[in-house]
């Protein structure tokens, strides 16, 4: 099974990055980026083939190392 | 007083750590490996700065869930003296010994300069050697300092008495232009609510004789040392 992990800045943690892409949009004429906020993707490959097991655990992993809480949310999709 | 420098692969500051506390203390510190799970019982435990395992994910996550760090927090949570700087603070706020975290610079730019501190707090156990208010300079060297915590965890630790350093200029005025990397007030150092555990961006360990451009640094080695004798 392979989970697809998504971690995002919190609303209200400052993203300096995704204001400098918004800035550079802006720069390159892309008019009409209200907002840009960067993040990061991870792909897992699992061996486990139970859906909910699996999503316990890469909640687990996303809780303990992929994401760190203080300033970071996180989405999980399994397929 | 005996001390153990924590070396990751990645670390770069672990032996100018190791001169400062040898030259202040008199005593050599044990140096200690990443992997190891255990060793001997020291009053002082020193975490550097680098780029330990190049910064992957985030800035010292993976370190934080290092063998050695688990025995460490362990250590700390029972009141060992722990001292995080630079990459070594990053490593602490992610194994959630010091709240809050430290995201990428304000202005995104890697800041490599000396910069100039007031002492806020000068009864913890990291600056008693100083006075209160004391402006001191020495070196920041990193790209990711902009501390961030929410705004219930900055209130406790501005109510506390727990942010020990904090960027200002030369006449130690805590200004926007003096904040180098963006951090909510000017925060450049905190310690823990039982005041044994102190994370910083700046770099005491650089600042520790004229031919490194200046001594402000000793002060707090001496302070540990004045401390535990």
């Amino acid at each position: 099974m392979k989970a697809r992990i998504h971690v995002t800045l919190k609303n209200g943690v400052l993203d300096p990055q995704g204001k400098a892409i918004e800035h550079a949009l802006a720069g390159l004429g892309f008019d009409g980026v209200n907002e840009a906020r960067q993040g990061k993707f991870i792909e897992l490959e699992l061996a486990e083939t139970d859906k909910d097991k699996a999503h316990a655990a890469v909640e687990d992993m996303c809780k303990k190392l992929l994401s760190n809480t203080v300033i970071e949310n996180y989405s999980i999709d399994l397929e | 007083m005996k001390s153990a420098v924590i070396t990751f692969p990645g670390s770069n500051c672990n032996r100018d750590m190791a001169v400062a506390l040898e030259k202040i203390t008199g005593n050599k510190p044990e140096m200690v490996w990443h992997q190891e799970t255990n060793f001997s019982d020291v009053d002082f435990i020193a975490l550097p700065g680098g780029f330990s395992f190049g910064d992957y994910l985030r800035c010292g996550a993976i370190s934080a869930r290092s063998n050695v760090m688990k025995e460490i927090v362990k250590r700390a949570k029972a009141g060992v003296p722990t001292f995080g700087v630079c990459n070594g603070f990053q490593v602490l706020t992610e194994t959630e010994l010091l709240p809050g975290a430290l995201m990428r610079n304000a202005g995104l730019r890697f800041v490599c300069r000396d910069v100039h501190l007031r002492v806020d707090n000068n009864t913890s156990m990291f600056s008693n050697a100083h006075d209160k208010g004391e402006v001191i300079k020495i070196p920041v060297a990193h790209h990711d300092g902009n501390y961030f915590a929410s705004e219930d965890k900055i209130s406790a630790l501005e109510d506390e008495g727990r942010v020990v350093f904090r960027y200002c200029d030369a006449n130690g005025d805590v200004t926007k232009v003096a904040n180098v990397n963006g951090s909510i007030n000017n925060i450049a150092g905190v310690v823990n609510r039982k005041g044994n555990v102190l994370g910083m961006m700046p770099h005491p360990e650089r600042m520790i004789e004229p031919a490194l451009g200046g001594s402000d640094g000793v002060k707090l080695f001496q302070s540990v040392l004045n401390t535990l004798g």
